[in-house]
């Protein structure tokens, strides 16, 4: 018998037992289904993380006064000293495998062109920021490192900044008053829209540091005149992050004189650390859900199983009969386990539509990123599948080896 | 040449825990090509187990067994099905047929383990049904056709591939009178065109349909009469 006639012969059983087949599949479709829409969603959920961190900034390093900053502590950032200018130029002449270093200070302060107001944070830093942090320059140009330590009152604006002062028309050349005084807008940055928790991230001002400090008092106390809240420092590609940050952490040791064996002061966090940990966090819920998915295939899987071992008691006396009029062993095992696998991958396109669309409606109501991946998808239909041939072996085999009087005479 | 069948000394037991069964005790036997048998006797003497070794469906215990020049006790398992494909048609008491299936392809099931392509299944199906007076119902399931019409598509389904011997068990027993009178007619036409016949019955009426008559007794043959 060739394949397409057992295929036929697996179909037309099943269309006999339409009901019992549906029910039978009802374990791998509910187990496809589920395994789609959650690998959706958290690989949605992944791909924002991702991109979130990204428009941040992946290779970035985040350095300040106090102990640990990606922990739920984040004791003493207050007690501990500032970090400072000094800080700033030991990292960028000292530390081998960095692309840019800069500090940043920030004041909050009313921006005024025209008669529109608009309160924002001013915030200073060095040039080597703006590559640091990802931004680009999307008209203009950024300060230079001369124009830096000179001071002079030039700003880089966000697109919200554009929006709202100059209503979408260019601003350079413009001269708006920040705090009182007036500044030369020179750049525009491109837009990297909100983050995940609705922040606007191009409602930004930036001028040079020390033009901040010296116009807003940013950074400056009773007995340090030059801090810096943030020191960032984006390690060059292929650099090791590990070493750059050991690196870092036994200049400033030094620097604020530490003695051995004593806690640091300040922190060293590495955003493509965080990355890590959380793809590992990440990678183990994918687990977690490869194993729940292959629990409820396997409880799918032995749902047929029961279902094909009555099927095939059911039809003792069918597959006596085929056996008198001709089918060899082999031809009732193939009619089986069609029959198995046809079931199975009937029940895994279900359970991937009901997936696909119960994961579009999540969407849709949840408002959240999902990605189907067609590797998920062939994963879950090839996987039904083998449950199929896994699960209808032993009731084929069974059913194969049936003696035709025996099955002919079966009540 | 030699017979059709050829059974010598044939004997099949049946152990049942330390119980040993004779239900043929003997048998030697010759039916030629083109001949009518019908096989009578007592409940358990023997006659569905000889059915079932001269249809090849099971082994006798020992003794020689010859069907259309083939030793069937040689053949292995599948190609002793080819065998039964090609060379005998079974009609059983209870019909047997496929629920929920067609006529047309329940005549059809032996075509699919011939490996014919289904064009020509449906053209042989076709025929026999048209054969055995069911031309007109060939799209109805079991449950919509009487008795005698099962028996009819069951027929058709026996005589699909063109076997040399028709081989039935009490084909009449589930059958009324008439009925049995119309199907035994069948029979008689099915012979006279050259198709060795072998029936089992209960019956002197449909024995009597037969030109040569075996009567059984405990697994032995105690009269043979034509
Ligand atoms: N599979 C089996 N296992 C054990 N004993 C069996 C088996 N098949 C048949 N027998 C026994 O063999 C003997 C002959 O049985 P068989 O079915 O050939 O009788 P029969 O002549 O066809 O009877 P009936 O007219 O009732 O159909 C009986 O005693 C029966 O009990
Ligand atoms: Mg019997």
């Amino acid at each position: 018998m060739n394949a397409l006639a057992s295929l036929r012969v697996a179909l037309t059983a099943l269309r006999i037992n339409a009901l019992r087949s549906a029910l039978a599949m009802l374990g791998v479709i509910i187990g496809v289904a589920s395994v789609i829409v959650l690998v959706s969603i958290s690989e949605g959920t992944k791909q924002a993380v991702e991109a979130q961190i990204a428009s941040f900034g992946a290779n970035l390093l985040i350095i300040r006064p106090g102990s640990s900053m990606f922990g739920g502590r984040r004791g003493g950032a207050g007690s501990a000293d500032p970090m400072t200018d000094g800080d700033v130029v030991a990292i960028r002449t000292e530390i081998a495998g960095l692309a840019g270093v800069s500090g940043e200070v920030s004041a909050s302060t009313t921006l005024v062109f025209g008669g529109i107001n608009w309160t924002s944070r001013i915030q200073g830093v060095n040039p080597d920021y703006f590559s640091a942090r990802g931004w680009v320059i999307a008209e203009g140009r950024a300060f230079s490192g001369a124009e830096d330590v000179s001071g002079r009152r030039y700003v880089v604006v966000g697109q919200t900044i554009v929006q709202e002062l100059f209503d979408g028309a260019s601003p350079l050349g413009q001269a708006i008053r920040i705090g009182g005084q007036p500044f030369e807008v020179i750049g525009t940055l491109e837009r990297k829209g909100e983050t995940s928790w609705g922040q606007d991230q191009d409602d930004v001002v930036f001028a040079p540091l020390s033009t901040v400090r010296q116009r807003f008092g940013a950074g400056m106390s009773a007995t340090v005149r030059d801090a810096v809240s943030t020191i960032y420092a984006d390690i060059a590609p292929g650099e090791s992050t590990s070493r750059v940050i050991a690196d870092i952490e036994d200049l400033l040791r030094i620097r604020r004189e530490i003695q051995p064996g004593a806690e640091d002061d300040f922190a060293v966090g590495s955003l493509a650390e965080f990355i890590r940990a959380r793809n590992e966090t990440e990678s183990q819920l994918g687990l977690l859900l490869a194993v729940g998915a292959g629990i409820v295939l396997l409880v799918g899987g032995i749902g047929i199983m029961n279902i094909m071992l009555v099927s095939v008691t059911e039809r003792t006396r069918e597959i006596g009969l085929r056996l008198a009029v001709g089918a060899r062993r082999a031809d009732v095992r193939n009619q089986f386990l069609i029959e198995s696998i046809v079931l199975c991958v009937i029940g895994g396109l279900a359970g991937l539509v009901v997936g696909v669309g119960g994961t579009l409606v999540y969407a849709e109501v949840g408002q959240l990123d999902i990605v189907i991946d067609p590797v998920i998808v062939a994963i879950a239909i090839g996987a039904s599948a083998f449950v199929g041939v896994f699960f209808g072996l032993y009731p084929a085999h069974r059913a194969s080896r049936l003696n035709p009087i025996d099955a002919l005479r079966f009540e | 040449m030699s017979a059709l069948i050829e059974c010598r000394d044939l004997v099949k037991t049946y152990e049942m825990g330390d119980q040993v069964v004779h239900a043929l005790n003997g048998v030697s036997l010759d039916i030629e090509a083109g001949e009518y048998v019908a096989i009578m006797g007592t409940s358990g003497s023997g006659k569905s187990t000889l059915m079932n070794l001269l249809g090849a469906l099971d082994q006798p215990t020992s003794g020689e067994l010859r069907i259309a020049g083939e030793d069937v006790r040689a053949l292995g398992p599948d190609a002793v099905s080819r065998f039964r494909n090609r060379t005998i048609g079974f009609v059983f008491q209870q019909f047997n047929l496929l629920p929920r299936t067609s006529a047309l392809e329940n005549a059809a099931l032996p075509l699919i383990y011939s490996g014919l392509p289904h064009a020509e299944r449906v053209k042989r199906s076709m025929a026999r049904l048209q054969q055995v007076g069911l031309g007109e119902r060939t799209d109805h399931h079991p449950a919509q056709l009487s008795g005698g019409q099962q028996q009819r598509v069951a027929i058709a389904r026996a005589l699909v591939n063109d076997p040399k011997i028709l081989l039935a068990d009490e084909p009449t027993g589930a059958l009324d009178t008439k009925t049995s009178a119309d199907i035994m007619a069948i029979f008689d036409q099915l012979n006279r065109e050259g198709i060795t016949v072998i029936l089992v019955t209960h019956e002197q009426e449909v024995a009597d349909h037969a030109r040569r008559q075996i009567v059984f007794r405990d697994g032995v043959i105690v009269e043979d009469r034509s």
